[in-house]
């Protein structure tokens, strides 16, 4: 997601966080300026060392060294994790950075989730507020992390020369190991002496020649419980006493309970409770099974006057509409419109995206025990900050007094970052039984009918190619409903559209001589939220399908023609010429396979993708293969940034073939994942990831694998028939 | 009274005869490998074997599973799951983790049948197990290096 997209990539420019986006992030969560005094850890500055050193654990002994890591005496290395694993593996990469700086083993590395602090844990890109998304986690952490472990090497390193009475100079650390001459000692050994130092108030990183971890495969941390069973998500919270709540919400978003009748319900076996709240009726059991017989007998009528009525085909004849006039002009570059007036040939395409569900395999759910000064909670917390805020708001205590306990997430793609949702509902239900821990459920309906659903969008462009095969405009006018607008986030809005409507277009690389683009939000009654890459994930079709379509009217391999218009982006052309390179662009393919290529960058990673589709002879139609060149700055953990490509593809691939949530009167269709089909196995292509070499910071990878695909694969089928594709999803024929 | 046995071990419980086994397994034996994902056997994360096949344990009632051998991710210990195990940790199969158990589940089905699966066999056994994470290609990948390193054991 791009929170804060602005100033991430202001950040990300200049590695420090923008005043701007602390203060609009304040004012966004409503926040006043004292309740996080002490926050402001910035990359590169001291203060990052100067919280939390020497104190203990809770648990035990074992000493701090600084607010990210702890050496017990058992040699064992634990790294603080700030930021939410969804399974884009942050537990192993912020492990990682720590380690490498400290020349631990990587077998003696552990790690645990942030407690809610944001005056230690903050996203420094995000100012005072701990949080994880816009692919950030790494790219915010690369400085802050390699200069606590250089640190805390330090530390160790004068414990020692201390202890052995031989200058600092002429200690070596190694794999775990401090030596000097024949005399050697683990961290262990010296953790106790070595967290009663001063902190290093400018350590000292490695130069990157030196790396023995980052660039090289690092297993991930999270392998070995992932696979036996025992690693615990939300779902698996197990509390004496505990409860499971399921809710009856209203069939739309915005719908009120006008009158309930739970009788049958509260008489039902297993039943402690059935409650209302303000956004549904939670009947509140023993036991899941018991809480889900029991939630079929409650009666509601709802007031649903404030909820959308209108059916898919209405919204898009709206967004047509509202793209047939003219939009809020963010880019402009020469003169479009009179290019384009006098133009022979001009192409127009006209695209539709449909709105997408995030349909993570574990269905959302928040564990929460209300008490009267105290509000604690188990999940998968990926805003922190936020949800204290709101947890706060909904039962009376003060944002400090909500203790969080972060849990793996069982997929999130966005949507566990989402203020005013399922977390304020498990704690409206469960202030309503203080004292009791309560583990709101969803079911995968709940799940796909409450969505907080990637946009629905449409697109009109119009361009130009000269007759020596140029491209000579591009007028596009792009229309979505926004993400942020109505949000507890509307305060980060700058400018008169909302940037998620037409972000991936509002940096256009190409260097098109005449260039417009025209944005504009459409309100309609249906909730919206990041998904993967954002609004990355269409526009990126939109353009890279439409290049081709000029491509292809310049008479021009499309390749080529990207490559003419990328000429002043370096790393635009790296990655098109590397995936063009491994994937044999200029060979012929066998009968029935054709290619097509699409390149994107999204959270300041470039990312170009090769699609082989073979089209069979009942024009169905397969792909095979994908070959992605990825250049996401110095590859920290390469087996990670492979393994979030080929996710990237997979899911894209899953949107760009079958995904689609749409409305009759008002009313989501799909329920489950029969009518809601993700990739399976049989569909996914052969992946191959190549990494550009890079010395540039690390940016993200968790999202900018997605965008590409759907265009590669478009282009794969327009190169076949052509016949453009302008609509998603794709579906199952040409 | 119901009786069941799982990996290995009688348990009576208690409970209406139409409790799906997953919440059997979940909320009375407290064994939280075996997961929900959409409750109608459509995504596979609920996968457990039932006398040595894969069945989903959202649809089926426990009044269904009495008197039959039920295994889980917490029990299993077949060499074919070994290797399964083993093969998913090397390659790292895994990313958010939430689908796995039921994944690795099937794929100790397939490779318990079948010694040396292909490709096709390989996403026919599995078309049923959802991962929105799509680590498909390194669950093929990891079917072919356990079934390499049985070599005919399973």
């Amino acid at each position: 997601m791009n929170f804060l997209k602005r100033q991430t990539i202001h950040a990300q420019q200049h590695n420090e966080p923008s005043a701007l986006s602390r203060r609009n992030f304040l004012q966004a969560v409503g926040l006043g300026g004292g309740l996080l005094i002490g926050s402001g850890f910035v990359a590169g500055s001291a203060q990052v060392f100067a919280a939390d050193t020497t104190s203990a654990d809770a648990s035990g002994d074992v000493p701090f060294f600084n607010a990210f890591v702890k050496i017990s005496p058992d040699n064992k290395v634990t790294i603080v994790v700030k930021h939410l694993d969804m399974g884009q593996g942050v537990s192993t990469g912020l492990t990682a950075l720590v380690a490498e700086e400290l020349d631990a083993s990587w077998e003696q590395m552990d790690w645990e989730f942030a407690p809610a602090d944001a005056s230690r844990y903050n996203n420094l890109f995000w100012g005072p507020a701990q949080g994880t998304g816009g692919s950030s986690s790494i790219a915010n952490s690369w400085m802050q992390l390699r200069q606590t472990g250089a640190a805390a090497r330090e530390m160790l390193v004068a414990a020692a020369a201390a202890e052995w009475k031989v200058p600092a100079s002429e200690i070596q650390v190694k794999n775990g190991v401090i030596s000097h001459g024949k005399r050697t000692s683990t961290f262990g050994a010296l953790a106790a002496k070595a967290a009663a130092l001063p902190v290093p108030q400018k350590p000292v990183v490695k130069d990157p020649k030196d790396f023995q971890l980052i660039g090289k495969t690092i297993p991930r941390k999270d392998s070995f419980e992932k696979t036996n069973g025992t690693a615990i998500y939300t779902q698996d919270i197990q509390l004496p006493g505990m409860l499971t709540a399921l809710v009856v919400y209203p069939p739309q978003l915005f719908g009120k309970v006008k009158k309930v009748d739970a009788a049958k319900a509260k008489a039902a076996p297993g039943v402690v409770a059935v409650v209302e709240f303000p956004r549904g009726v939670a009947v509140v059991a023993e036991s899941f099974w018991a809480a889900q017989k029991a939630r079929k007998l409650v009666q509601v009528e709802w007031d649903l006057s404030a909820c959308e009525t209108r059916s898919s085909d209405e919204l898009f004849k709206a967004c047509h509409d509202a793209a047939n006039k003219t939009g809020a002009v963010i880019k402009t570059a020469g003169d479009a419109t009179a290019t384009l007036a006098k133009a022979d040939g001009v192409i127009s395409a006209q695209y539709e995206l449909p709105y997408l569900a995030h349909a993570a395999i574990e269905p959302l759910n928040c564990v929460v025990k209300a008490e009267k000064n105290s509000c604690e909670l188990w999940y998968a917390c990926q805003m922190p900050t936020v949800d204290q805020q709101q947890v706060a708001a909904a039962t009376g205590v003060k944002p400090e007094q909500v203790n969080i306990h972060t849990l793996y997430a069982g997929g999130s793609f966005g949507r566990r970052a989402c203020p005013s949702d399922y977390v304020v509902d498990a704690a409206n239900i469960a202030k309503q039984i203080p004292g009791r821990a309560v583990k709101m459920v969803w079911t995968r309906e709940d799940e796909i009918l409450n969505g907080r659903y990637r946009p629905m969008a449409v697109h009109h462009l119009r361009g130009a190619v000269s007759a020596d095969g140029k491209a000579l405009a591009w007028q596009h006018h792009a229309v979505a409903q926004a993400i942020l607008r109505g949000t507890p986030f509307e305060a980060m809005i700058q400018g008169p559209v909302d940037s998620t409507v037409a972000e991936g277009i509002d940096d256009m690389h190409y260097a098109i001589p005449n260039l417009q683009v025209q944005a504009t939000e459409i309100p309609i009654k249906v909730s919206t939220l990041w998904w993967r890459s954002v609004g990355h994930s269409g526009n990126a079709f939109v353009v890279e399908t439409f290049i081709d379509q000029l491509a292809k009217a310049a008479k021009k391999d499309p390749v080529i023609f990207r490559r003419e218009l990328l000429a002043s982006e370096p790393r635009a052309l790296g990655v098109l010429n590397l995936a063009a390179q491994k994937s044999d662009w200029n060979k012929k393919l066998p009968e029935g396979v054709s290619r097509g290529i699409a390149v994107h960058k999204s959270f300041g990673t470039w990312v170009a993708q090769v699609a082989e589709v073979r089209v069979n002879s009942d024009n169905s139609f397969k792909v095979e293969r994908v070959v992605c060149a990825v250049d996401c700055g110095v590859a920290v953990n390469p087996d990670v940034i492979r393994a979030q490509m080929e996710g990237g593809i997979g899911m894209g691939l899953s949107a760009a073939l079958g995904e689609a949530i749409t409305l009759k009167n008002g009313v989501v269709e799909q329920t489950n994942y029969h009518s809601y089909p993700l990739l399976r196995i049989d569909a996914m292509p052969k992946v191959e990831v190549h990494i550009v070499p890079s010395a540039e910071t690390p940016s993200g990878v968790g999202e900018p694998g997605l965008p590409p695909v759907a265009g590669a694969v478009a282009n794969a089928l327009f190169a076949a028939t052509g016949t453009p594709r302008t609509r998603l999803p794709l579906g199952t024929k040409v | 009274m119901i009786s069941l046995t799982i990996n290995g071990k009688t348990h009576e419980l208690d409970v209406d005869p139409d409790t799906p086994l997953l919440w059997a397994l979940r909320d009375e034996l407290n064994m939280t490998g075996t997961k929900l994902g959409c409750g109608m056997a459509l995504c596979g994360a609920c996968t457990v074997h039932m006398n040595g096949s894969p069945i989903r344990s959202c649809s089926l009632p426990i009044s269904a599973a009495a008197g039959a051998k039920i295994e889980t991710i917490e029990g299993i210990n077949s060499p074919a799951f070994q290797a399964v195990q083993q093969a998913w940790r090397e390659l790292d199969v895994v990313q958010c983790g939430y689908c796995q158990s039921g994944q690795i589940m099937s794929a100790t089905a397939l490779l318990q049948g079948n010694k040396k699966p292909t490709d096709a066999q390989i996403d026919a056994a599995m078309s049923g197990n959802l991962c929105r994470c799509a680590t498909y290609q390194r669950i093929r990948g990891a079917i072919h290096q356990a079934a390499d390193k049985l070599g005919g054991k399973a």
